[in-house]
């Protein structure tokens, strides 16, 4: 069985992003990118998948500007096979990402299609249930474990609440939750590994994809600040402020 | 133009998400018509057809949609899209699970966790966990929507009296099935819908400590409970006590952080708090930044201290 993993390029989890001036966007000249956390947790349980014999191929995917080969690079040095970079400079919205993941889907046709949850960047939560959707396939959203037996797959999903189990037939996309496993460091020898690995660049018109944007962003603005209060000296304090202060208790 | 919220119930009775949700689908400007999917959901539609503002109550009746399945229930919500401008729904695990799938299959795009509706086609919302906020508008005829609770006031839960209306159930795909669930009983008020949270960090220092610890203060304060997620990643707090950019996203009165030294990541999910109140032994934690009040001490004498002093 096949596994497709698309893996997204953003900004490193690290970084606190910068507002615009202009408030066309946040400043992403010269700060460090990284892969999305939640698709390095799903490369890893492809990875895993595959250490267990059932998983056979590994393609990475993803979709955007040429850099996102660094992406690839790492998602192959985490133990992808090989890679697909769907290039453009447009600025890609989930349904977009969706329907090229699609037309791979179609072309490659994997067992499962393991995403990350959402892009720490825009937040969405949407693509891969927007695949499942256009794909016609069953969607697991945020796992916590994962089991593949008897052309089904069960997935235990983290819920309000708690977590619930499903079973879904296959094919089948699936997105991470954090606590799904935690991602192996990358080696040396794996990195240099990874650059002898295939990796084709293909563009969305190669995959008779519409990539136009259907939500168009009209400002980037700073969030209210929520300004620092007092420090209180003692617990006494404390108690004080809240009941005749702020009247919480 | 009319809006249609895709009811979050339990098929006895309505989901408090549901409520800030309605207030969100009427500032679109239309109609709010309320969809209950569900399976011996009677009860549930006729809690729903009670909401103040809402105009008329769908009840679509399939044993598929007894658990919810994205599924069966995007497809109900597909069938029924035609009448309206606007498909709401909350950005809980449910609403997020959901409302993408609609989209897709609608080939519209979707915004996600709306935080202001300005107009009935532009939307503001959080990116880059809340470090800014983007003004957006859809360029589809039907928008899809999650809301974020935190952001809209619920709507009355009584006083309205409507017609139910049972429509036609689509069929199920067929392509999932529920196995099963885990979901922990407790007393307390649901985290997203709670006026005080009693949260901790890894400082707890484990899953003992984390229950020994803050167990008493929130039941003095009949708060609910939340964590870190460097919390629940060491094991002492279960998972959707998350609160964060990647968790849950809160609004309390109070929120009190015991331990927690305020990645941006945290702060995106409590930082909308009337009040918050953070004790930490580290002067120089970030949470101190958003805190009204600070209390700079070690949380295991300051914590018992403090449920002494609230008697």
């Amino acid at each position: 069985m096949k596994v497709l993993v698309p893996v997204k390029r953003v900004v490193d989890y690290n970084v606190k992003v910068r507002v615009k001036s202009d408030g066309t966007g946040v400043d992403i000249a010269n700060v460090k990118m990284s892969m999305n956390p939640f698709d390095e947790i799903a490369v890893e349980e492809a990875v895993r998948l595959k250490e267990k014999g059932v998983a056979t191929e590994i393609i990475a995917v993803s979709c955007g500007v040429t850099q996102c080969q660094e992406t690839l690079r790492t998602a192959m040095a985490i133990g992808a096979d090989r890679a697909i970079l769907v290039e453009t400079d447009v600025d890609l919205q989930p349904l977009a990402v969706a329907k090229i993941l699609r037309a791979l889907v179609d072309k490659e046709k994997p067992g499962l299609v393991i995403l990350g949850k959402q892009a720490i960047d825009d937040d969405c939560n949407q693509t891969g249930q927007m695949l499942a959707a256009l794909a016609g396939l069953p969607q697991g959203t945020f796992a916590s474990k994962v089991e593949v037996a008897d052309g089904k797959v069960l997935v235990t999903r983290e819920v309000d609440g708690g977590s619930e189990t499903l079973r879904l037939t296959l094919p089948a996309v699936l997105t991470t939750d954090l606590r799904l496993n935690e991602p192996r460091y990358v080696t040396l020898p794996n990195i240099m590994k990874a650059k002898k690995k295939p990796l084709e660049v293909l563009k969305p018109a190669d995959l008779g994809v519409d990539v136009a944007p259907r939500i168009k962003t009209l400002k980037v603005g700073e969030p209210p600040k929520r300004s620092a209060g007092i420090k209180v000296p003692d617990v006494a304090t404390l108690v004080a402020k809240l009941k005749n202060e702020a009247k919480v208790i | 133009m009319t809006a249609l919220v895709i009811a979050e119930h339990d098929n006895t009775s309505i989901r408090g998400a549901t409520l800030n949700t309605v207030t969100a689908a009427a500032a679109c400007g239309g109609e709010v018509h309320v969809l209950v999917a569900g399976h011996n959901a009677g009860a549930a539609a006729q809690a729903a057809a009670q909401i103040a503002g809402v105009a008329k109550v769908l009840h679509a009746e399939a044993a598929g949609f007894e658990h919810g399945l994205a599924e069966p229930v995007a497809a109900q919500v597909v069938a029924l899209a035609g009448s309206y401008s606007h498909l709401v729904f909350p950005a809980t695990a449910s609403g997020k699970n959901i409302a993408p799938r609609v989209a897709a299959l609608l080939d519209v795009a979707q915004v996600s966790d709306v935080t202001k509706v300005l107009a009935p086609d532009t939307f503001e919302r959080p990116i880059y966990a809340g470090g800014a906020i983007a003004t957006v508008q859809s360029l589809d005829a039907t928008k899809v929507l999650t809301v974020r609770t935190t952001g809209f006031d619920p709507a009355a839960a009584s006083g309205g009296s409507v017609a139910v209306e049972s429509v036609t159930t689509a069929a199920d795909p067929g392509l999932s099935s529920f196995a099963g669930s885990e979901i922990a009983k407790n007393d307390r008020p649901e985290l997203t819908a709670a006026k005080v949270i009693v949260s901790g960090g890894r400082a707890m220092g484990s899953s003992e400590k984390f229950n020994g610890v803050l167990t008493p203060l929130a039941d003095r304060l009949g708060a609910a409970l939340g964590a870190s997620r460097a919390a629940v990643d060491a094991g002492y707090a279960p998972n959707d006590w998350q609160v964060g950019q990647t968790g849950k996203i809160v609004a309390p009165q109070l929120y009190i952080a015991a331990g927690i030294s305020g990645a941006i990541q945290h702060l995106a999910g409590m930082k909308d708090s009337k009040v918050i109140v953070a004790i930490n032994k580290d002067p120089e934690a970030p949470i101190f930044s958003v805190a009204d009040y600070g209390l700079e001490a070690d949380l295991f004498s300051a914590i018992p201290e403090l449920v002494q002093a609230l008697g």
